[in-house]
Formats: C-alpha cells, sequence, structure tokens
C-alpha cells in the first residue's frame, strides 16, 4: 500500500509542475491520499480484505517468475494476469489459485483489452461474478483495486471528473490543493487501473463524461486552465447489468471506446446447484435460520426450473420453452431457496418442501402478469407435468398459480 | 531443393517430386501452387480415384466452379456412393487446374472406386451406405486437413534412398525442434503436416484415426482400428494441447513463399516418415493397398511420358510412396480385390457440406474462413474483419472503421499473448465479439453462418455425366410405368393400390426436390384420403431440376429425404414447417421425419401466437388421418400434435381476451378448427382421448363464461360444448339468458347469438324449442333504438342459413313458442334427436354410407371412425345417426358432401 501511496502524491506532483504551475503542497495531498486509502483498507482488520492484500503472496509468487513482456505500468505480464485469474502453477510448484471458473476465453480477451488500452466493458446478469473479475484484475495488472466509482442513479459528475474542497477553496481561491480528485483522475495521473461499477446506473450525461477520457486520454480542468493527461498503464474497467439494457443505455460514442466481454451464467447444472448451496448456507447461517435436511433436491430442481426457462430449452434439449421476461439469474434462485428455507424453518416441519419454493419460484418467473403467465403455464402443462417425480411440485404450482 | 537440386532431379526424371498436403488446407494448396510452378513436371498426379481421369478435362470448363464434388456411385444401386469433395483452396483441386492451365497431363492414382466401392460394402455391411459414404467423407476431408505441407513440395528429397526411413528417432527430434520454433520460423522447419493423412475416401480405418487430428474437425467414424493420431503427436511433442490449432499455426498461417517452395514438404515428408515408423504397426490394410496402387501407378506415369512427375498426396503417404517396392510385391497387394461397377461424375457441393456442420459429420469447421485464407493477397487479418464489419453493417449494425482497427489490435494482442504467429480464426472472432458485437453472440452466429461456413455453391458444367439420381428416377418411371412426357396430362391415383401408391409418393418426392414433373389437381368431388389426381407434364428444364439435386443425394427418396430436413432446418415459420412435415407423409419419407417433427416441435415451442397454433393443428391432424389411410408410421407426429394442442388450451383463453370484431372473427375460426381437430387427435391417440377432450372442454368452458372475451367466442364456446354435449341444455340457457340479459350491450348480444348459432347452425334452432325461445324474447326485447344496431350483426348470423332452415324458423316463430311442446323436453344428451335411435332408419343408410367409404367389410373403417367421432357423438352408431340427421359436425358434412 505504502507504494501506491508514494505514487499517488508523486504523480500528481509531476503533472503539476509540468503545468508550471507552482505552489502546492504535497504533504496535503499525501495525506488525503493516505487517509482514504487507510480507511479504505483498515490493514487487518477488514471484515473483507482487498484482492491485493488477501492474496498477496500470489501476486508476489507470479511477479517473481514472470519474466514475459510487461505493458508500461504493469505490476504483471498479461499472460500472467490470466493465469492469476485462471489459476495454475508455477514452476516452483506454488499452486495459483482460480479466481475465476469459467471460460478461458473470456479472461484471455479481457486482459488483452485492457494490455491494448482499450477500456473493458463487463456485462452479464446479476450474480455472474463482474465486480468480482473487475477487482482482481485491477488488482493483478495495477496491484491496486481500489480505485472504484460505484455507479448509482445519483452518482455525480464529480465523482468521474474531479470535486472541490470547499474550505480550500475558498480560504485560497481555486488551486491544484483546492482540488479534490476522483479515482479515475488519480487512475490516470498514475497510470493505474480505474474501476466504475455499473456503469448504465449513472445517468447518461454522467457517463458521457467518461468518453473524452478514453479516447483522448485527458481530463481538462478548466477552472484552473490546466489538465491532467493520462500516463501509460491507465486504464479503465466498468461493469454492467446487461438486463437493465434500456435504462441508461451507453451512447454509441462512448460503447465504442469499450470492448464488451459477456460473462457468462455457470455452464452446468452442477456448478449452479453448487454455487446456489453453498451461498444458501452462507446465507442461512447469517439469519440463524436452523439448519434443513435432504434440501439439495428441492435445490436442484429449483436450479433446473430456472435454467431450463432461462436457456428456452429443457435440461435434455429434447423441447423448447419460451422464456420469461424476468433474469432468473443464479441470484434470484438463491433467493428463491432461501426463501422457501425461512418458509420451511419458521412455518413447516423443517423440510423443504415443493410447497415452500413453488410461490418464491413463481414469484420469480411471472414478472409479467400477462406474457410470462402463459410461459409458465405451457411450462407446467408441457414439462413440469410430464416429468417423473415432479408430481408434488406440480400441484404446489398449479395450486399456486391458480 | 533449390535450383541445382531441382535441376538434378528433373535430369534423372526417376524420382518423382512428392508434394505431401492436408486435404482442404489452404497453406498446403498455396505451397502445391508454389511447388508446381517451380518444379513444372510434365505429369501431374493426384490422389483420387482414376476412373474420373476422363472427367478431370471438365475441371477447366467454364462452367465448372468449385465446391464441387467426384460423385462415384455403384451403377446397380445408386445409394452406394462415395464423395470427393473438392474446394477452391482444395490442394488437389489446384494441382488439376494447375495442370489443365499448364499442358501437363494430369491423372488420379488413387485406388479406383469400383475397389472402393465394394471394400466398403463388405466393410460397412453392417454400418448402411449411408454410413459408408460418411466415413468417405469423413476421410476426405481428413486428408484434408492432413497435410499441406506448405510452401515447398519436397521435391527435392526426391532422392531415393534417403527418402524412407532415415532417422526415425532423428527426425521425431527434429519435427519438436522445428515445431518450437515454428511460430517465428519459415517454412522450413515446419513439420508439419501431419497429418498427412490419408486420403479420400477410402482409407477407413487409418484415416479415420487421423482426422480429427488433421482436420478441423472431422468427426470420424468409427475406424476399424484406431489410427493414432499423428497430428496429435506431432502438435504435442511442438508443446500445443489442440492439433488443430498448432496444423494452422505451423502451415496454415503461413504466408505464401518466402524462401525456397519445396522446403516445407521435405520437412513434412521427415515428420510424416518418423511417424509412420513410430506407429508402422497402425498402418491399415486398405492403406497399404492404396499405396501400393498409387506407386504403382507413379512408376507407369513416368514409363508413359519419361518427363518428370509430381505427385499431389496426403502427406501421410507420401513416406510409403517414397519407398522403394518391386513391382511385383505391389501387384500381389493388389489382387483379387472385390470390385463393383461404378459410374463417376461431377456433382455441385457448397461450403456448408464441407463444413462438419453440416450433414454429414464430417469436414472442415471453416470452409469460409479457409477459402479466404486463400484467396486473401495479403494482411488476412486486417481483410477478414473488414468482410465482418461490412456483413454486420449489411445487417444494419453500426460497425465502424473505427471498431475495425480495434479488432485487429486485439486480435493480434490475442495471439501474441496466447502464443500464436497469426492470429487464428478463434482470435478474430473473439475480437469480432467483443469490440463489433459488443459482446452477444448472437450477430457472432451470423457471422459463423454466412462468412465462416458460408454460403458458396458449386457449379457444374452441362457437359458432366448424369448424376446417379437421374439413373435412379429413370428406373422408377420405368417401374412404375409413369413416363415422363411433355404434353400434359391427367392421372388418377387410388392410393389403396401398391403401384399407385408408389407413383404419388415418388411425385410427391420430386417435388421436394424442386421437380415439378406432376402437379396436383384439385380432384373435382372427391375429398376423399385415397384419391389423388395430378396434372403431369415432363419439362425439359426438368432434367437440369433434377441434376441439381443431385447434390442432395443419389436416389430420390435419399435426396428428398435430405432436402426435405435441409428445408425444415431453414423454414421460417410454423405452417411452413407443419406443410412441410404433411408432404413428408405424402411423400413417405419417414427418415425426415424425425428431424421434421423436432423443428416442428421446437417452432412451436417458441411461438407466441396461438393463431399459429391453431392454424398448424388442423393440417397435423390432417396428415395424421393420411398417415392412416397410407400405412405410414405416425407416433412422432401424434406426439408433436399432442404437444400442439396442450400449447394451444394453455395459451388460447389469454389470446382470446380484448380482442376487436376482426380479432374475434379470426378467431372463432381457429376455435372451430380446432375443434374438431381435437377430436380426431383423440381418436388418434385413444390413451389420451379422455384427457385431451376434458382439458379442451376446460377451454372451452372457461371462453365461455368469462366476460373480457368477446362475445362471438363466448357463443361459439357454449356452442361447440353443447354439440359435444358436455354442456348441459340447461347450462346453455343459463349461458344464453346470461349473455343476452338486458344488461348486455345489444351489440354484443348479436355476436353471441352469431358465435351460438352462426355457421349453419339453424337447425339447432329448428330443433331446440327453448334456444329459440330463448333467442326470440331477446330480439323481441331490444329496444326499438338500439334494434338498428344488431340488425345487421343479426342479418349476417341468420342470412348464412339454409333457405329451408329459414323457413322452418319462420313457421316455428310465427305459430309462437310452446307450440311444439316437448319433442325436446326430457332429452338426455344430445339436443335435438330422439331418446331412442330408430334403428331401422339409421340402418337403412349403413350400405350407402359403406360404399362411399370404400370398405366391404361390416366394420366401420378407420376414415369413418373419426368423422363419426367428429361429428361429435360417441360411437359409431351414433355417427351414423349423425348422418341420417345431416348437417352435424363438420367432419361428417365433408365427407357426406365429398362422396355425394
Amino acid at each position: 500500500m505504502s507504494v501506491s501511496v508514494g505514487t499517488t502524491s508523486a504523480a500528481p506532483r509531476r503533472k503539476r509542475s509540468a503545468s508550471a504551475n507552482t505552489e502546492h503542497s504535497t504533504p496535503a495531498n499525501g495525506v488525503r491520499t493516505d487517509t482514504v486509502t487507510t480507511s479504505a483498507k483498515g490493514e487487518g482488520q477488514a471484515l473483507r480484505p482487498h484482492a491485493e492484500d488477501a492474496f498477496a503472496d500470489e501476486l508476489a509468487a507470479l511477479a517473481a517468475h514472470d519474466d514475459r513482456p510487461r505493458p508500461a505500468r504493469w505490476k504483471l505480464s498479461p499472460w500472467a494476469v490470466a493465469t492469476y485469474l485462471l489459476g495454475g502453477t508455477l514452476p516452483d510448484g506454488t499452486v495459483i489459485t482460480p479466481k475465476y471458473v469459467g471460460p478461458r476465453r473470456v479472461i484471455e480477451v479481457a486482459v488483452t483489452t485492457l494490455a491494448t488500452d482499450r477500456a473493458l466493458l463487463l456485462l452479464g446478469v446479476p450474480g455472474t461474478a463482474k465486480t468480482w473479475v473487475s477487482e482482481h484484475l485491477a488488482a493483478a495488472v495495477s496491484g491496486d483495486s481500489t480505485l472504484l466509482v460505484q455507479g448509482t442513479a445519483g452518482t455525480p459528475e464529480e465523482a468521474i471528473r474531479y470535486g472541490w474542497n470547499y474550505a480550500q477553496l475558498l480560504a485560497h481561491g481555486p488551486s491544484r490543493d483546492a482540488l479534490v480528485p476522483s479515482p479515475v483522475m488519480r487512475a490516470m495521473a498514475q497510470g493505474m487501473t480505474a474501476r466504475v461499477e455499473e456503469l448504465t446506473r449513472i445517468p447518461a450525461d454522467v457517463q458521457d463524461t467518461l468518453i473524452t477520457i478514453l479516447s483522448e486520454k485527458t481530463l481538462p480542468i478548466p477552472e484552473l486552465g490546466e489538465e491532467v493527461q493520462a500516463v501509460r498503464g491507465f486504464n479503465l474497467i466498468a461493469t454492467a447489468n446487461d438486463r437493465d439494457r434500456g435504462v441508461n443505455d451507453l451512447s454509441s460514442a462512448l460503447r465504442r471506446r469499450f470492448n464488451t466481454v459477456v460473462l457468462p451464467l455457470p455452464e452446468s447444472p452442477d456448478a449452479e446447484v453448487d454455487i446456489v448451496t453453498r451461498r444458501v448456507e452462507q446465507i442461512g447461517r447469517s439469519l440463524d435460520l436452523p439448519a434443513v435436511p435432504d434440501g439439495i433436491d428441492e435445490i436442484r430442481r429449483v436450479v433446473t426450473v430456472f435454467r431450463e426457462l432461462r436457456d428456452g430449452v429443457t435440461t435434455d434439449g429434447r423441447t423448447k420453452l419460451k422464456s420469461p421476461s424476468g433474469t432468473l439469474s443464479t441470484a434470484e434462485a438463491i433467493s428463491v431457496v432461501t426463501n422457501g428455507l425461512a418458509l420451511a424453518a419458521h412455518f413447516g416441519d423443517g423440510v423443504l418442501r415443493a410447497g415452500d419454493v413453488a410461490a418464491g419460484i413463481v414469484g420469480a418467473v411471472v414478472r409479467d402478469p400477462a406474457a410470462d403467465r402463459v410461459v409458465w403455464q405451457e411450462y407446467l402443462e408441457t414439462v413440469v407435468r410430464e416429468r417423473d417425480g415432479w408430481k408434488d411440485f406440480y400441484r404446489a404450482c398449479r395450486e399456486v398459480s391458480a | 531443393m533449390t535450383g541445382a537440386d531441382r535441376a538434378g532431379g528433373r535430369a534423372k526424371a526417376t524420382e518423382p517430386l512428392l508434394l505431401g498436403v492436408r486435404h482442404h488446407g489452404p497453406g498446403s494448396a498455396r505451397a502445391v501452387r508454389a511447388a508446381l510452378d517451380a518444379a513444372r513436371p510434365d505429369v501431374v498426379l493426384v490422389e483420387g480415384p482414376p476412373e474420373a481421369d476422363a472427367l478431370l478435362p471438365l475441371a477447366a470448363d467454364e462452367g465448372m466452379r468449385p465446391p464441387v464434388a467426384l460423385l462415384a456411385h455403384a451403377v446397380d444401386e445408386p445409394a452406394r456412393s462415395v464423395f470427393w469433395p473438392l474446394a477452391a483452396f482444395s490442394p488437389e483441386w489446384v494441382a488439376v487446374r494447375w495442370a489443365l492451365d499448364h499442358g501437363a497431363e494430369v491423372r488420379f492414382i488413387d485406388l479406383p472406386a469400383a475397389h472402393t466401392l465394394a471394400w466398403d460394402r463388405r466393410e460397412a455391411a453392417s454400418e448402411g451406405h449411408e454410413a459408408a459414404s460418411e466415413r468417405h467423407e469423413a476421410a476426405a476431408e481428413e486428408e484434408a486437413a492432413s497435410d499441406e505441407a506448405e510452401q515447398e513440395p519436397g521435391t527435392g528429397r526426391g532422392s531415393a534412398g534417403e527418402g524412407t526411413a532415415e532417422h526415425p528417432a532423428g527426425t521425431g527430434a527434429e519435427a519438436t525442434a522445428a515445431t518450437g520454433s515454428g511460430p517465428a520460423g519459415p517454412a522450413g522447419p515446419l513439420p508439419s503436416q501431419g497429418e498427412a493423412e490419408a486420403d479420400g475416401p477410402h482409407s477407413p480405418s487409418p484415416e479415420a484415426g487421423h482426422p480429427d487430428a488433421a482436420q478441423p474437425g472431422t468427426g470420424r467414424p468409427a475406424g476399424d482400428d484406431v489410427r493414432v493420431d499423428p497430428l496429435a503427436a506431432l502438435a504435442a511433442a511442438a508443446g500445443y494441447d489442440d492439433p488443430e490449432r498448432w496444423w494452422e499455426d505451423v502451415v496454415e498461417h503461413r504466408g505464401a513463399g518466402q524462401g525456397d517452395p519445396l522446403a516445407p514438404f521435405t520437412v513434412l515428408e521427415e515428420a510424416m516418415t518418423a511417424l509412420r515408423e513410430t506407429y508402422a504397426d497402425r498402418d491399415s490394410e486398405r492403406d497399404l493397398v492404396r499405396e501400393a496402387h498409387m506407386r504403382l501407378k507413379i512408376r507407369a506415369a513416368q514409363r508413359d511420358s519419361g518427363g518428370s512427375v509430381a505427385v499431389v498426396c496426403g502427406a501421410w503417404h507420401v513416406p510409403a510412396l517414397r519407398r522403394k517396392a518391386t513391382v511385383t510385391a505391389d501387384r500381389a497387394l493388389l489382387k483379387g480385390l472385390p470390385k463393383v461397377k461404378t459410374d463417376m461424375t461431377w456433382v455441385p457441393w457448397t461450403h456448408r457440406r464441407l463444413s462438419r456442420a453440416g450433414g454429414y459429420g464430417a469436414g472442415i469447421d471453416a470452409p469460409g474462413w479457409y477459402a479466404h485464407l486463400f484467396e486473401a493477397p495479403d494482411r488476412p487479418v486486417e481483410r477478414w474483419l473488414t468482410k465482418v464489419a461490412g456483413l454486420l453493417r449489411a445487417e444494419d449494425r453500426t460497425v465502424s472503421t473505427a471498431h475495425v482497427i480495434e479488432a485487429v489490435r486485439l486480435a493480434e494482442t490475442l495471439a501474441a499473448m496466447r502464443g500464436r504467429p497469426l492470429p487464428g480464426l478463434g482470435e478474430t472472432m473473439d475480437a469480432a465479439r467483443a469490440v463489433m458485437c459488443e459482446g452477444s453472440d448472437v450477430p457472432l452466429a451470423l457471422v459463423h453462418d454466412r462468412l465462416v461456413v458460408g454460403d458458396e455453391l458449386g457449379e457444374v458444367p452441362d457437359a458432366a455425366p448424369a448424376v446417379p439420381l437421374q439413373r435412379d428416377l429413370t428406373r422408377l418411371q420405368r417401374r412404375l410405368r409413369l413416363k415422363p412426357e411433355a404434353h400434359g396430362r391427367m392421372v388418377d391415383l387410388d392410393l389403396r393400390k401398391e403401384t399407385d401408391a408408389e407413383r404419388s409418393r415418388l411425385l410427391h418426392r420430386l417435388r421436394l426436390l424442386g421437380v415439378n414433373w406432376g402437379e396436383p389437381a384439385g380432384s373435382p368431388g372427391s375429398t376423399g384420403t385415397f384419391r389423388e389426381s395430378w396434372w403431369l407434364r415432363w419439362e425439359p428444364e426438368l432434367s437440369v431440376r433434377v441434376a441439381e439435386a443431385g447434390a442432395w443425394g443419389t436416389t430420390v427418396v435419399a435426396a428428398a429425404t435430405a432436402k426435405a430436413e435441409a428445408d425444415a432446418l431453414g423454414a421460417a415459420t410454423l405452417a411452413d414447417v407443419t406443410a412441410l412435415a404433411e408432404h413428408c407423409l405424402l411423400a413417405q419419407l419417414p427418415g425426415a421425419l424425425p428431424v421434421v417433427m423436432q423443428v416442428l416441435a421446437d417452432k412451436a415451442a417458441l411461438d407466441a401466437d396461438v393463431g399459429h397454433l391453431a392454424q398448424a393443428l388442423p393440417a397435423l391432424v390432417r396428415s395424421l388421418r393420411y398417415g392412416d389411410v397410407r400405412g405410414t408410421a405416425t407416433e412422432a407426429l401424434a406426439e408433436v400434435a399432442a404437444g400442439l394442442a396442450e400449447r394451444i388450451f394453455v395459451g388460447l383463453p389469454p389470446a382470446c381476451a380484448a380482442l376487436d370484431a376482426d380479432g374475434a372473427a379470426q378467431m372463432r375460426h381457429h376455435l372451430d378448427a380446432v375443434h374438431p381437430a381435437t377430436g380426431l387427435l383423440g381418436d388418434t391417440l385413444p390413451d389420451r382421448r379422455d384427457d385431451l377432450r376434458a382439458r379442451w372442454h376446460g377451454v372451452l368452458r372457461n371462453l365461455s363464461g368469462r366476460d373480457s372475451v368477446p362475445g362471438l367466442l363466448r357463443g361459439r364456446a357454449a356452442r361447440l360444448l353443447l354439440d359435444d354435449g358436455s354442456l348441459e341444455q340447461e347450462q346453455a340457457a343459463r349461458l344464453m339468458g346470461l349473455a343476452l340479459s338486458p344488461g348486455t350491450p345489444p351489440a354484443d348480444a348479436a355476436a353471441w347469438i352469431e358465435g351460438f348459432v352462426g355457421g349453419g347452425g339453424g337447425m339447432l334452432l329448428v330443433h331446440d324449442e327453448r334456444l329459440l325461445g330463448l333467442v326470440d324474447a331477446w330480439l323481441t326485447a331490444v329496444p326499438a333504438e338500439a334494434f338498428t344496431d344488431v340488425l345487421p350483426l343479426l342479418r349476417r348470423t341468420f342470412s348464412a342459413y339454409e333457405p329451408g332452415v329459414r323457413r322452418t324458423l319462420g313457421e316455428l316463430v310465427r305459430r309462437g313458442p310452446g307450440q311444439t311442446g316437448g319433442a325436446t323436453a326430457g332429452v338426455a344428451g344430445i339436443p335435438g334427436f330422439a331418446a331412442e335411435l330408430d334403428r331401422e332408419r339409421a340402418d337403412a343408410v349403413l350400405p350407402v354410407v359403406r360404399l362411399l367409404l370404400g370398405l366391404d367389410g361390416p366394420r366401420t373403417g378407420p376414415a369413418a371412425g373419426p368423422s363419426g367421432s367428429a361429428a361429435g357423438a360417441p360411437g359409431s352408431t351414433a355417427g351414423v345417426s349423425g348422418l341420417t340427421a345431416g348437417a352435424r359436425g363438420r367432419a361428417a358434412d365433408g365427407e357426406l358432401a365429398g362422396a355425394a
């Protein structure tokens, strides 16, 4: 961390001198950065340490063995970054744990995009590890995953450009010291990787401030008659939910500046059941739900229903289905099961049964009362009814949907 | 291998120039051309069936455009056939064209197809011909894969001695080393090609082993003995886990010729030699025989011409051809091979069929990409991505030049990161997805379909010999005594007769193939299912059509099956597929049915418009009935039809809500169409009859009681229920009362009436006093100012009745309600009929009905069954009474009218 703090304070200074702007206090800058960093990091006691801290050993081992060319200011070569994310074993036997389980192609394209100096847009439905991937990419590439802008409907332009420290501004007038740089601005100055979460939640006019940053790699500060130019190594990773399309759709000018990588949903039912089971257990524990025995069959059923409707084809690949308008993501499957568990624990006999999940499933599937209901009914009648061992589920769903 | 060497080799003219290639490898093709240009041989020998030698000059014909295929088939059994597909980027094609353009002699040297086909019969006895031909293709492909030796033909190597075995271990090592450096290095080291595989059509087993390796993807048939994939061995030595990718890197992606054009062939040969020694025990009998034959042919060519000879063959064979073997030994190997009489011709081919995604299960993955690599003069990646951008633009996606630039950068960086010398198909597609398609696979699928595979369609000059399909057709025409005549004539076919049924099937199959020899003529006065009328006329251009259809298969039935499957996959709408399914049944193509049914089921599942489903169902059910008459197995069809019905049941109620008058009228036709279809379907699936019926009635009841459903449909649903006897008369009266009560807007009420009694339903009113009374009471209660509003509707309803019915109704109304008394009171079940059947009168009609239906026995036939039940009365007696009464049930009407 100390390294990055140093760089942080040094880079702006360089920049400033370049623009022939003389007085400013390095300390102030340094302190500010430091504060931010410290609070973000909370060394040793954070509930959840940052990727670069949690996996510091792996990063160090990779860096030690990495003899391939590294782009400017990259901590690792692109190849090593991909290995960090996908896992592997180094020549000396160090095991790199896989951070992302999924198609290799996705990560390779993502890393290569960063190496070619293009911004990366990670798309995917909720629960496909977009944020996770972006954090680890930033950690591996720049050694720092904290330069983060969280996108919300209320994200202001200052969060992407810069803000002002009004006390300073009033006391000393506009100067570099009164300026509060955004994470993006700091990344530009230091040649680091900035991250923007939920890009499509950000209002369109604010999104567009990224256009100049991404194409001209510069951020003008008209108040001071200066600009901050990005140095080599600067890049930006944005994540967006592709089911939010149309909310704050990216302008085509902005879109063109991103390479897009879609993170897929879990490939196999088993993988998905596994994810759901694990998450449900964690959530259940934190909610102090009593442990429910033998829930796995019901979980498998929920995952099967979700997958089939989402993919528009039955698991055996024989029958095509219409897909409802909801996302039916893994995250929703988790919430359906958790909900069912709570029902079973508090109002049932403690065993997760078809009836406990039926209402949740119907609620998740039928988002649009007209079209989705037909889709659901069709699914019930043509698939669920005929399936062996699903009689109880069929009856439960009929009851709920009637 | 430079000039001097070559000159030396030539002077001696003893050593043939052996160019080992990978079949369908663009790099190989380019290398072969460079090598031929450099060596200028007098004779070019190509791996392929010698029977086709006579056809070779056609390759230079103006009308010939690859991809084409050489087709060999057994004369007396056209279904047994082998294809040797050739694309523009196939090294064999390049060699043939080079020879023709430069006046060199060109010959095929592989084992004659006569043996290959006979051999296949022996081997594939259990697999069936098709499997055999598939295998060929697979083999062919493999070959392709195999070798491409890229740059130079190893002529140099010519020296005999060396050739063969040389350093076994050494070579292996060399090869490895070479590969290691491969990407960067020039051609030389490319060891390559491992695969040389085999060749074409014939080599079942060995090749079978290889193909994968070599080719992109070949799906190889199970060979008799599994040969280790030589390419995989070489690739593994070079540290690649995917042999295809390795092949691409070291061979296909190298640019045209820097350096000695023959060098790569030399290196390739060394690698192959090492491989073959390592795996010597895996040589299949067939390979050995083929190679013996090739050696003999090479010798003969050298003797005949006295000039220099170049041989283009799968790289796998090169070491064997180099080997010195005595003529006697080779002859001995060839002795006693089985033989069949064969015929050869050129047929047009398509890129799609070259690709493994095509129907034959074997081939190269990306013919379009290979063609691009072969054609692009330079900068293949830039040109390729520009093409992709062009396609996407044509599809209305905004893709700018900047996108192309970024995509090229990404592809190149990806290649570098993956350690490849040049971006391959995988990198360019990844780049196109991330930059041009916004990460989506949907536009990418389009790119794959149009560019990576491509729609290229070959052409064959008219001078090419007749395709086997024509022969098969001629044979069928003779057997069925149907002469192709230029003047039209009408033919009536009685499908109950075997010959006529076959004729009908032939005509239907030809129609599927686009050979419209016969047009089905509306048979006047007969809607029976066992009679067909055709208008036959053989136009001269139909011969051309037959030739075109030759690409689909070698017999009429096989071609029609393949065509039907392709049509099904390409069909745009549900109705198209339904029509196709019907057509398949008429043409009796059980082979195509599974695919067609699958497509049908898929389309039905995804079609959100109940109207489409409702239109499709009657045709399907009709097909089921035809199936009965023609003895076609229709279980699959019945299954799909039941699924379709199920979807209609689910989707109909929501689809009926909130419709305007026109929409309601349309939906009413759907109701009318689905209703009898459901009944017929129930008869076809006896074990589900009750279920289907109950569910359909549930839907109707639901419709009849829902206020959001237009009056027309509510009335119709009530009427259909009443007809089926599942709605009590009292209930019907109640529904009518509700619909016609003062609270309902008059227009809506009138629509209800139209739905309920419209469309030939006058009889109901004549016979059912109470309903008539209700209608009458409502009508008289319509206020004067509203009457003009409902008048048009009422007029529309009642004017559709038969004049006789109208008169009777009028008389009934004049007589006033209640006059006829209890004629209908207390009747259980069917309104309008006596409680007891008048057996005497009913029996009187039976002989006539039997006569009409063409039934001899006393049993009611299958055709009668459905119509009887369609009329809604259970059992055939009731059906007969329905007939007697006339007018009930449309199906019964239809039969009667038709018969009359």
